[in-house]
């Protein structure tokens, strides 16, 4: 790097500014963190313990297609499940991949009422959310929607 | 945190129906994300922990981390088995913990 601005320097002062420049620029864009459906998939991973997690249709995610405001984003989530002490939904954890951080929110559920729950979320762009599931014999199902979001909500 | 957060539990329920809970706690949930107009970030403090119990015993939970929207809304359903004082606590960042406890008679 050093060494790069001292090239860059004898070639001229204005050439020397406009790499600072551009070096600036590209620390700005670095900080917030994004997250990718890598990211998410590593998360998934540490719920199932490197086992391949099964794509389900019994998780069903009920997602605006167009969210205007990416601040408040309502979800819900429902999985098919008998909720008896035998079997259950443990946890429901919503990731989001185009996210500062891909995991939203994670459910604790017990076996009691069904496994339907609700809540508002922030997005930061356009992007498809991840749903797992973890059973109670620790299978995870998953399922994915998209989104299109409209004004981004998480600041920055 | 001076707003109290909103509970909705029916009041009476019938022995083992399934009923909705509601919660809405008042919260700014600041992501650590923003900046101020002097572009200094703003540290993060959001509630990072919900949970509902009856009786000591723990019924739902939630881990919340950044990207839940400012006053968090979180609904779920029980099974109405017992009557009781159902409490219900959010915890911040800074340890504090904020709950409201309701009642339903189940018959």
């Amino acid at each position: 790097m050093s060494k790069n601005i001292q090239q860059t320097a004898m070639i001229g002062r204005r050439q020397a500014l406009k790499a600072a420049g551009a070096g600036v620029l590209a620390l700005g864009f670095a900080t917030p963190a994004q997250a990718t459906p890598e990211e998410v998939s590593a998360e998934i991973a540490k719920l199932t313990g490197g086992a391949p997690a099964t794509a389900s249709d019994k998780v069903r995610i009920t997602l605006p297609e167009i969210a205007e405001n990416g601040a408040t984003v309502p979800i819900g989530v429902a999985v098919d499940s008998p909720m008896t002490p035998d079997s259950y939904v443990k946890k429901i954890n919503i990731y989001a991949e185009g996210n500062p951080y891909p995991t939203s929110i994670s459910f604790a559920l017990t076996p009691t009422g069904k496994a339907d729950v609700n809540t508002r979320i922030r997005l930061q762009k356009t992007q498809t959310i991840v749903v797992a599931a973890v059973m109670s014999d620790n299978s995870v199902l998953t399922a994915k929607k998209d989104v299109k979001v409209t004004i981004g909500g998480c600041g920055g | 945190m001076a707003k109290i957060p909103r509970v909705k539990l029916p009041k009476k329920a019938k022995a083992g129906s399934v009923v909705q809970i509601k919660t809405l706690a008042s919260h700014p949930m600041e992501t650590g994300l923003r900046k101020d107009k002097k572009g200094k970030p703003i540290p993060r403090l959001i509630l990072n922990n919900f949970s509902c119990s009856l009786n000591g015993k723990e019924l739902f939970g939630a881990d919340m981390f950044t990207s839940v929207s400012a006053n968090p809304y979180i609904s779920f359903f029980i099974t109405a088995k017992e009557s009781g004082s159902y409490v219900f606590k959010w915890t911040d960042d800074n340890g504090e913990v904020i709950s409201v406890s309701k009642d339903m008679a189940v018959s």
